[in-house]
């Protein structure tokens, strides 16, 4: 009967040494911190590994979720790279100064306009904001003219967004700079009187579809995504652009940067030149991610209206202050 | 959450000798002291981020239109969902149990079998089938098809116990059978029903997956967009202060409503069992109750995903993903099942063997955790270990240390019910032998305590397989389970490849309830 127990006991104590053997494996090659789409940064991941050889863990969360714990893991944090959707939450670790400067050939891959000034952090894809809206119910004359127009009293309760997504904060984000306090603070509380409330773009997107609301504030490749698979939750749909410099025809940056506590500086660097070169450009262009490439001379899915088209306004990535973003968002309610 | 409340065997009463309480429970009462300090760690973290962020921000944040929103909505949820959940229970443990129905016992069975379907899968079901239905409707809908046999469970163990002898008294003296069951039955069945309904307000408090799915907001699904939008900021944890005053508020609510009235018979003799009752022409009719149950919570779920798996194909099967996390899932639910256990060991004898009120309050310190929401675990988790205890930050131990606290009660449950069928003498031959207390506790106790072991271990693993909140929080990197893969496929709207994980899901916990169903019979006497 005792070696019931004692087997028992056996067994825990392999079993933890088993799992603990596993953890820390798990350390080996670097250690990213990804907010993106996991698709996505997996088709890079294993681009880079095949051709590297280095392994890429991946800790999946979202943009501020995995930004404010890097800030409080602070110098022991155990990520080598993050990599997020949207700008504020490189913007929030930057201030925290927990980014290792990028090397010049690294921050030369892109465009000045799709990287901060600072060289801390760089980007290496785009997404559009768009206006997603059932075409079956709006003409294009009935369609806002700005998404401020959104917060107007004859748009109450026919539009949607996800506020809760790191996406939709990015934008609050860009009407912040673009407009000031005030006006993002009345937009949003018009916001939480006008719109529903939806849990990610895409089920936001599902929602137009369904006919449950005429239009969503959401980024354009969820459409072209869902297209390219079953169209089953975007047939119904169209695309409304903003253009003319309209807040609402942001394009977020999602960026790549390099922690300096990192202790795999060199296969760090590597992985995020990897993301912004030829080949992960590539990945853009020739995947089902549908997001923007951004590289020097780098074409995107051709399905796309191009960047040059959209006429997006010019905001300095590292001014967009996810916190002020999320107090404004808690106070008008919506969070 | 306990499963367990409602199986709550009560200790056989040992008279406790002093001498051995001295001699084997000290090493026991500091070890269960030290789980009990583990346990009201969450709790102690609250208090101490509300005094940290300071009386008026904390003020700010919780006095605020958004709160108010939420404890409607929780209201509602609560008040919708209840009532509904209890006539249905009372209704088909009666059919079950009491009537002459035909397949009574299949019926039973199909009853308890939505517990196999985790909750945030049947919201899947729903939500796939039915695009547009979203909001307290589906949300009331699916908590009723997810958490019934928890209601069900007591009712019907209860209906099998109760003494038909007040009946037949009561039907003697003229009462029509209606008016036996108003006056005589319901009142018997008046603590199954208040802790049944206990179990599934604090389930309908804690669940996150569901409502984030159909999009109905409560505390928990709003604790979590905060925590993704600021990490673990204060206005995250003054919501779950909230959240946890909730539960407390649900668990007074229950104590006032169960009242102190004494149900057992008096007197010598034993119940026989209650002739089941003629439904005449009603007989086959009444099918139509279980039947419908069966088909909306477990019909809806296998039409869905066999209609994503055919979508899918085969190649769904042959994600690499998929064996990972299945592999994942098996270790996390093995190791939480086997150190929840030992955890909840010292405190499961202590109560049986030396009950006592110092055993008492150490007790209920382990048992409150099944009232406290998995995020309010893990959030109080993620804080502390990076701030105070780094190392222990994002490891398996920490992922293991929020299913101990969290599956406790559980595992307490189960422990207890074994240790009581123990002899207590054949432990102290052992150790007037010569054998230390634990070593006697480890090999005579244990071995003969394997049923109810086993029956705890079960319980927690079934919990920790299909965890989503604490997990998502607390894991190490490059960890997935079957819920976490899950819930990252449906979040980008990829209902075809999450469907082989909910099958696995539960195709994993499917044993655990036909355990718990053969358990609530057996321990209430069939």
């Amino acid at each position: 009967m005792r070696s019931y127990s004692s087997l028992a006991l056996r067994i825990g104590v392999l079993a933890i040494s088993l799992a603990a053997a596993g953890a820390v494996s798990a350390q080996d090659g670097i250690t990213v911190y990804n907010a993106q789409h996991a698709s996505l940064t997996q088709a890079w991941a294993d681009g880079f590994t095949k051709e590297t050889g280095i392994k890429v863990t991946i800790r999946k969360g979202s943009d501020t979720e995995l930004a404010n714990q890097i800030v409080q893991e602070g110098a022991s944090s155990p990520a080598d790279v993050f990599v997020t959707e949207n700008s504020p939450a490189m913007v929030l670790v930057e201030k925290a100064g927990l980014f290792e400067a990028l090397p010049k050939d690294i921050l030369d891959q892109v465009p000045a306009q799709f990287r901060p000034t600072s060289g801390r952090w760089t980007g290496v894809a785009a997404r559009s904001t768009v206006f997603a809206y059932d075409k079956r119910k709006l003409k294009e004359a009935d369609l806002p003219k700005s998404m401020l127009d959104l917060a107007d009293a004859k748009w109450k309760g026919r539009w949607a967004a996800s506020p809760s997504g790191a996406d939709f904060q990015a934008i609050v984000g860009a009407l912040l700079v673009l407009k000031g306090e005030k006006i993002t603070a009345d937009w949003l509380k018009a916001m939480k009187e006008n719109s529903s409330a939806y849990r990610g773009n895409s089920v936001a997107m599902k929602g137009v579809n369904a006919g449950e609301v005429e239009g969503a504030v959401i980024y354009h490749y969820y459409f072209f995504g869902d297209q390219a698979k079953t169209a089953e939750n975007s047939s119904n749909v169209s695309l409304h652009y903003f253009r003319n410099q309209d807040p609402g025809a942001f394009l977020s940056t999602s960026g790549a940067g390099v922690l300096e506590s990192s202790k795999h500086k060199k296969e760090a660097e590597a992985f995020v030149k990897w993301m912004g070169g030829k080949h992960g450009q590539a990945v853009l262009r020739d995947g089902d991610s549908f997001e923007y490439a951004i590289g020097n001379g780098e074409a995107s899915n051709p399905k796309l209206e191009p960047i040059a088209k959209l006429d997006a306004p010019k905001v300095e990535p590292s001014q967009l202050d996810s916190k002020k973003v999320t107090e404004l968002m808690t106070a008008a309610g919506l969070l | 959450m306990t499963v367990s409340l409602s199986l709550d065997t009560p200790a056989l009463p040992v008279l406790p000798l002093r001498r051995q309480r001295h001699l084997a429970g000290r090493a026991t009462l500091l070890l269960a002291g030290a789980v009990s300090l583990c346990a009201l760690l969450p709790l102690g973290f609250i208090a101490w981020i509300a005094i940290e962020t300071g009386w008026q921000t904390a003020f700010a944040l919780i006095w605020r239109p958004r709160v108010g929103e939420l404890l409607v909505d929780t209201l509602l949820l609560e008040l919708c969902t209840l009532p509904p959940a209890i006539l249905l229970a009372v209704a088909l443990a009666w059919l079950t149990e009491r009537s002459d129905m035909p397949g009574a016992k299949f019926f039973s069975w199909l009853t308890v079998a939505p517990l196999a379907v985790p909750a945030f899968v049947q919201s899947y079901a729903w939500f796939s089938l039915l695009p547009r239905f979203h909001g307290l409707p589906a949300a009331v809908l699916v908590s009723v098809l997810a958490y019934l046999p928890f209601l069900y469970l007591p009712v019907a163990a209860q209906l099998r116990r109760i003494d038909p002898a007040l009946e037949h008294a009561a039907a003697s003296l003229g009462q029509s059978p209606s008016r036996v069951f108003m006056r005589v039955v319901l009142p018997q069945l008046r603590l199954a029903i208040c802790g049944g309904s206990l179990l599934v307000g604090l389930h309908l408090l804690a669940e996150y997956g569901l409502y984030a799915m159909i999009r109905f907001d409560t505390f928990t699904t709003a604790i979590i967009d905060q925590f993704q939008s600021s990490y673990n900021g204060p206005a995250a944890n003054m919501l779950a202060g909230v959240l946890v005053l909730n539960c407390f508020g649900l668990i007074g609510l229950e104590w006032v409503l169960r009242g102190n009235a004494r149900y057992a018979r008096l007197g010598s003799g034993a119940p026989r069992p209650a002739p089941p009752q003629g439904l005449g022409a009603w007989r086959v009719p009444a099918l139509a109750l279980p039947l419908a149950f069966a088909a909306l919570s477990l019909g809806v779920p296998m039409l869905t995903l066999s209609r994503w798996l055919m979508v899918a194909g085969d190649d769904v099967w042959r994600q690499d993903a998929l064996a990972a996390s299945l592999a994942g899932t098996l270790g996390y639910a093995g190791l939480g099942a086997l150190a929840t256990v030992a955890a909840a060991l010292p405190m499961a004898w202590l109560s049986v063997r030396a009950p006592g009120r110092a055993t008492r309050f150490l007790e209920s310190c382990h048992s409150y955790l099944g009232a406290l929401p998995g995020v309010v675990v893990a959030l109080a988790l993620v804080t502390v270990t990076v701030r105070i205890a780094l190392p222990l930050y994002q490891t398996v131990a920490t992922v293991i240390l929020a299913y101990i606290l969290m599956f406790l009660p559980r595992a307490l449950v189960g422990l207890r019910a074994g240790i009581a069928q123990v002899p207590v003498e054949l432990e102290r031959a052992a150790m007037s032998l010569g054998r230390s207390p634990a070593r006697a506790l480890l090999a005579v106790t244990l071995p003969l305590a394997a049923p109810g072991v086993a029956a705890a271990m079960a319980l927690v693993a079934m919990g920790v397989a299909t965890e989503l909140t604490a997990t998502l929080l607390l894991a190490p990197n490059g960890t997935s389970t079957l819920a976490t893969e899950f819930w990252a496929l449906t979040s980008e709207l990829d209902y075809a490849k999450a469907a082989p994980y909910a099958v696995l899901m539960i195709l994993l916990s499917l044993p655990m309830t036909a355990l718990l169903h053969a358990q609530a019979r057996k321990s209430l006497g069939s």
